[in-house]
């Protein structure tokens, strides 16, 4: 099949949750109690809303993750035709990798690898 | 019996005794229509299955026996657990974006879906054969976090909100180890569609070609692919010591479910790629010139070899949950950003001087 039928997949999980969804809507049994909606802390009460602005650990992270992201994509191609090229194209990557590789090293200097 | 060994002999009578009795059009929509209900039915069968086998494995490894009371050797129990959550009352957190919330469980399922379109089951058995096939897999099997993230922000819930954070920066991480570890086998055939490179391996696996480049990618694989699905010794998104149970704390009945199955379906995608770009999809195992062991091989068809693979990946998976100890955020994160990372570019470097060199089969 062609990539046009990646449609079905779409709909195919959209299909699935949403019957699972509906069918468990009509089969459970319901009541209302205004104690079931309150959030699971395991019996204590919740202190605030956790809608709340997170470390920023994670955030460096994420950041870290979007330059070698975009790395692994320029890869990609490379590796592709890395037979094709030969010499070429090994010493082109070599001075992509050693000027990434310079990169992570200033992260990891600069401790942003360290999860403090 | 030959339309088990080249699944195109079926696909194709199925498509002409479609052709004969309905327009063209008509057939088109019918063929989706099947293919549709066919991977749904394959996502009910993997849930019933992997659930079960979990359960067993665990149950060895920690001497117990395991369900055994409903069905023979408690092999309904997970049916009967699936009537069980669809018979739960669907709760939602008074607090909680409602919107998002409903969502989740839709984003995660959807991306598990489009993740299996490219899986090459058996010859002619593969549902779309992308020409990007690597490519799309590690784009689309790595929207799953999406779906984490709304459901542990979602929720309004501090268990929720730390264990989708945890996952977000876990899963993002360790996704360039597995793209990484791919493209190192990518080197060597030269082309990123899954059935090239599966029938790049007729005359033996990458993982015994490409020498031990590839048994690195291969280690280096495995553990990030591990911690791509979330599953222990990398699962602190849902450590249920500390957070409960994680992103999915506020799920109930069948939402609950489709998390738990996606978790399963992705452990399934990622064994069905590593089988098909390191163990050879479903190409059987040949030995060299030895014409009598390669012909008992090839007897055995094509489907089995793929599921025996993926069992086996899948199995290894299930080990490491149950024997490694569990992870902190800090290990984790170092363990991917000044280890596998640095090992998988010198890797592929390595790989790049091996092809080079011609020293690969």
């Amino acid at each position: 099949m062609s990539s046009e039928a990646l449609i079905i997949f779409f709909l195919g999980g959209v299909v699935m949750v949403g019957a699972g969804i509906a069918a468990s809507t009509l089969l459970a049994p319901k009541s209302k109690n205004p104690l079931k909606a309150e959030p699971y802390e395991c019996g204590v009460p919740t202190q605030g809303t956790s809608w709340i602005q997170f470390r920023v650990g994670y955030y460096l992270f994420a950041i870290l993750f979007l330059i070698f992201d975009v790395e692994t994509v320029f890869i990609f191609p490379w590796a592709v035709v890395m037979k094709k090229m030969g010499l070429a194209a090994f010493i082109e990557i070599l001075i992509f990798l050693i000027i990434l590789g310079l990169g992570l090293l200033y992260a990891w200097k600069k401790k942003a690898l360290k999860w403090e | 019996m030959k339309w088990l060994y080249d699944f195109s002999y079926l696909t194709r009578a199925i498509h002409e005794g479609l052709s004969t009795r309905f327009e063209p059009g008509t057939v088109v929509i019918l063929e989706m229509v099947l293919v549709g209900i066919t991977f749904m039915l394959l996502f009910a069968l993997l849930g019933l299955v992997l659930v079960y086998a979990e359960r067993k494995v665990s149950a060895v490894i920690q001497q117990r026996l395991g369900p055994m009371r409903v069905g023979k050797w408690g092999t309904a129990q997970t049916l009967a657990d699936v009537i069980k959550l669809l018979l739960k009352e669907p709760l939602i957190n008074k607090d909680a974006d409602k919107f998002l919330f409903n969502l989740a469980p839709f984003v995660i399922m959807i991306a598990a879906f489009m993740a299996i379109a490219a899986l090459p089951f058996a010859k002619g058995l593969h549902a779309i054969d992308f020409d990007i096939g690597i490519l799309y897999v590690a784009a689309v099997s790595s929207l799953g976090v999406i779906g984490i993230l709304l459901a542990g922000w979602s929720s309004n819930n501090k268990y929720s909100l730390i264990g989708a954070m945890r996952s977000g920066a876990q899963i993002i991480s360790y996704e360039l180890s597995v793209a990484l570890s791919l493209l190192t086998i990518v080197v060597l055939t030269g082309s990123l569609q899954l059935s090239i490179i599966v029938e790049s391996q007729a005359n033996g696996w990458w993982i015994f070609k490409g020498h031990i480049p590839a048994m690195i990618a291969f280690v280096i694989f495995l553990i990030a692919s591990t911690a791509e699905t979330n599953r222990g010794p990398f699962d602190l998104a849902e450590a249920e010591s500390e957070l409960t149970a994680g992103f999915h704390t506020e799920y109930s009945g069948l939402k609950f479910a489709f998390f738990f199955l996606a978790e399963f379906a992705n452990m399934f995608i990622v064994a069905g790629i590593g089988a098909t770009v390191f163990l050879g999809g479903w190409m059987p195992f040949h030995i060299g010139s030895w014409e009598g062991f390669n012909a008992i091989m090839d007897f055995i068809p094509p489907i089995v070899w793929f599921f025996g693979k993926v069992g086996f990946m899948i199995f290894m998976m299930m080990w490491f949950r149950w024997t490694f100890p569990r992870l902190r955020i800090d290990q984790l994160l170092t363990l991917e950003w000044k280890y596998l990372l640095p090992i998988n570019l010198m890797n592929i470097v390595l790989m790049a001087f091996l092809s080079l060199m011609g020293w690969h089969f």
